[in-house]
């Protein structure tokens, strides 16, 4: 309270809201951000931190609301209108020119010319004067490739700040920075800081938020949820319980069921990406729940099980039948099917049409002659599954990628339905980016596959999901299973605790 | 005008519903610009309607068609493939030489179909396993192979003696010449493989998104190595038709040809982005192609305007697919 009445916020968001198609993204957002303070942005995966940093930078125009900034309501059209009005956005992957210097990267497009020549020992000494006065030790002749990804995400700050950049939101900056260039990292901000900037700093690290940010807003599912003029006498676990309250039990609908004999027994499996041995188990009828940061190798892992990725050591078991290293045709004939993280760059065929979509895998069951499409048979799939999940589409006939994010889903689910034999799921971030009422339906036919008998795992960066439909939790951490909980033992601290690595910013497991 | 359908309930946006007419003038819009494009012709260009004139319009196009229905499948699945003008110079070089030595066109025949396939299969293994891009691949291969064509031949046209070489290209089969109910069977059989085999929906759905498709259990590497190679050994088809219609195995033969397909392709709105691809649409590419072809030579127009003209046309038809596909997207 005190702090807002001492001065009018730099940077106010009033009322903001935005829809996709088939996704209600914010709702009603308003929270406000002083000059010369750090403003910590708090929520899961999916609860609308990214949606207001795309409008904050103009990539995205609000449906509703505005943006008041300086005391002037501001309308930007475009990345361009934000940058000419003073914000600056670090992505968490930068935006750079990998093989031009860090002089270059910082004055690209403005580099100082005399007569279209380049004068490079003017732009060298202006360079090393302002790195100097931000204190930040760079070489500006060094190339940006040979440089260090903390010391790329400085430079890309210093861009900002050489633009004149009165307001700068940070993304996740720490995800790939070692704890020393973490510090550096924090020293920055503290300084820009003091230099009066108006900053945003959004990080899944608890430690983080409280070591750095002077006020915080917690959103979840697209609305803003609290605020913390200040986070002195705050608990972490205040803003967990803010971040993942709710009333779960009506989303999820949990429905217990008896667990049958062990059906997918992975043991010691290593790849590329999952450099430690991991190992666990999955009963008939049981949902699994991996957790973890994103990064955690929860996707990695699950990949070198289905056999998508290379498996390099480890055997995976389903129905105590071992199943061939890296041959995703023969997971699939022994029961064991996955649905990608990525809906839209490794589920769909966005062009196809639903049908098509749907048939895809199961057609090279029933060729006539073996080769040809048996049209009748796939039709008749196609409608019924349409009918059973009710896949909301025009017709069999649409082309998938105008669906919303659940039908689509849906559909990849149908997909693995019409397989006839699925006897393990494993099913990557179910619910992302999709509706509530979409996330119930496609709960709803996890219970009903394992009901059957199925044995689901189900990867998800959604604490509330993970805890709210599976029957025991696996929290990875760092490429290793950290820990595991039975249904009833499970709460949103101890999982969380054990997903999050120690300390304020271990080196992450970088994706890619 | 989008229309909303009742079931939808309010969180699941409607997907948009053109009109029929809308979406029949779309799916048919390059017949009826060729409809209305002979139609002009027939009126405006002396002699150009007549049958002889028409049968040698299809005979002119007639090696393009056939290469151009494998290359579809081949742009279909986000592939492309440089190779093929020079896979039919080698095939017809190699299918005079074989003659020559054996006495056995047949034998030819094979031998430089084989050969193609090899071809194929190389350009088809190198891209789908190695990962090689498919343009430096076959860009390369084709000149690898016109190379051999050279070096088999000495640089030299080989001539066939034995008269049983030119049935294939110069005779006539129910009033068409035999080269032309070769490519019309070719758009037969491959617009059934496209549209109702396993292998031609795996492609489009491929050239839509390999890894998704990957992830289903499709054999993606294998289809696409099926593909390089059905189309290595189409072009040796083609290749010793042509040899057989000119009388003779010319290392320099199918200059530009690749691109002459890649054009009928694009112009018969095959997308380069894959996963959209008609067989009706590349026949009738073809038919535009050999069509405008034929009346600008009937026209007298001089070859240096003809090579603008094509050009000219191949723009507009990538930018109208371009007008197309973004209207679609929105």
């Amino acid at each position: 309270m005190s702090a807002e009445q001492q001065a009018t916020p730099y940077l106010q968001f009033e009322s903001i809201g935005k829809s996709f198609p088939g996704v209600r993204a914010l709702t009603d957002v308003s929270f406000a951000v002083h000059a010369g303070s750090v403003h910590g942005l708090l929520g899961e995966n999916g609860a609308g931190k990214s949606t207001t940093m795309k409008i904050l930078g103009g990539e995205y125009v609000p449906d509703e609301g505005r943006l008041v900034i300086g005391g002037e309501p501001r309308q930007f059209r475009s990345a361009a209108d934000a940058i000419e009005a003073g914000v600056a956005i670090i992505h968490q992957e930068l935006q750079y020119v990998p093989d031009l210097s860090v002089m270059e990267n910082l004055l690209l497009g403005r580099l100082p010319t005399r007569l279209g020549f380049v004068q490079r020992r003017q732009a060298l000494a202006w360079t090393r004067e302002k790195l100097d006065a931000l204190g930040v030790d760079l070489d500006p002749r060094a190339k940006m490739r040979n440089i260090s990804i903390g010391q790329r995400q400085m430079v890309e700050i210093c861009k900002a700040i050489l633009r004149d950049a009165k307001i700068l939101a940070l993304d996740e900056p720490t995800s790939s920075l070692s704890h020393r260039e973490t510090e550096v990292l924090f020293r920055l901000v503290r300084a820009l800081r003091a230099q009066g900037k108006a900053m945003i700093y959004i990080s899944h690290r608890l430690d983080e938020i409280f070591e750095l940010c002077d006020a915080a807003t917690v959103f979840r599912d697209g609305r803003k949820i609290a605020d913390f003029d200040t986070l002195q006498g705050v608990t972490r676990e205040t803003l967990v319980q803010r971040m993942v309250g709710r009333q779960l039990d009506d989303i999820f609908g949990y429905r217990p069921r008896e667990l049958g004999a062990i059906r997918l027994a992975v043991r010691g499996v290593t790849g590329y990406k999952v450099p430690a041995p991991v190992d666990f188990e999955v009963r008939a009828g049981e949902i699994v729940g991996f957790f973890g940061l994103v990064g955690a190798g929860r996707s990695e892992t699950m990949r070198v099980v289905y056999g998508a990725d290379r498996r390099a050591s480890g055997i995976v078991e389903v129905d105590g039948k071992p199943l061939p290293a890296t041959d995703i045709r023969a997971s699939i004939r022994a029961g064991l099917m996955f649905c990608p993280e990525d809906r839209k760059e490794d589920g769909i065929v966005g062009v196809r049409s639903v049908a098509e979509n749907i048939n895809i895998s199961a057609r090279r069951n029933h060729l006539r002659a073996g080769l040809f499409v048996d049209d009748a048979k796939e039709a008749q799939t196609a409608d019924d599954f349409i009918k059973r999940l009710s896949i909301r589409t025009p017709s069999r006939r649409q082309e998938i990628r105008l669906l919303s994010g659940g039908n689509q889903q849906k559909a990849i689910l149908a997909r693995w339905l019409a397989e006839g034999d699925l006897r393990v799921l494993i099913i990557d971030e179910p619910t992302r980016g999709i509706d509530v009422g979409a996330k119930n339906e496609i709960y709803n036919v996890l219970y009903a596959l394992a009901e059957r008998g199925v044995a689901i795992v189900v990867v998800s960066s959604e604490l509330p999901e993970v805890l709210g439909i599976c029957d025991r939790v696996i929290a990875m951490c760092n490429g290793r299973i950290a820990g595991q909980f039975a249904r009833e033992q499970a709460n949103e601290e101890n999982v969380l605790a054990c997903a999050l690595p120690e300390g304020a910013a271990t080196a992450n497991l970088r994706r890619n | 005008m989008s229309q909303t359908s009742p079931t939808l309930s309010s969180s699941e946006r409607p997907v948009q519903a053109t009109s029929w007419l809308r979406s029949a003038i779309d799916d048919y819009s390059l017949v009826l610009i060729f409809i209305a494009l002979f139609a002009v012709l027939s009126g405006t260009v002396q002699y150009f309607f007549s049958w002889d004139n028409i049968v040698s319009v299809a005979l002119s196009v007639s090696q393009i068609g056939m290469v151009a229905c494998t290359m579809m499948f081949c742009l279909a699945s986000r592939d492309f493939d440089l190779s093929v003008g020079s896979t039919v110079a080698f095939a017809g070089v190699l299918c005079a030489m074989v003659a020559n030595a054996t006495g056995s066109v047949l034998l030819g025949m094979v031998v430089s179909l084989a050969a193609g396939a090899v071809i194929g299969f190389i350009n088809g293994a190198i891209i789908a396993k190695l990962k090689i891009n498919a343009l430096i691949t076959t860009l390369a291969m084709m000149e690898i192979v016109r190379g051999l064509a050279f070096l088999a031949s000495k640089g030299q046209a080989i001539g066939v003696a034995n008269e049983a070489f030119y049935v294939l290209g110069t005779e006539m089969l129910f009033g068409l010449p035999i080269p032309v109910w070769i490519t019309a069977a070719c758009f037969v059989v491959f617009g059934v493989m496209l549209n109702k085999t396993a292998y031609g929906r795996n492609t489009l759905a491929i050239g839509g998104n390999p890894e998704a498709v990957r992830l289903a259990g499709v054999a993606v590497d294998r289809t696409r190595i099926v593909i390089f190679l059905i189309q290595g050994a189409i072009a040796a088809f083609a290749g010793v038709i042509l040899a057989s219609r000119i009388t003779s195995g010319q290392p320099n033969a199918g200059e530009g040809f690749e691109l002459d397909v890649i054009s009928a392709c694009v112009l018969g709105g095959v997308s380069l982005a894959g996963g959209r691809a008609t067989i009706s649409g590349v026949l009738v590419g073809v038919l535009i192609m050999g069509t405008v072809q034929n009346a600008m030579n009937l026209l007298n127009i001089d070859t240096f305007y003809q090579y603008v003209v094509r050009g000219a046309i191949l723009l507009a038809a990538v930018l109208v697919d371009q007008l197309k596909n973004r209207r679609v997207a929105r």
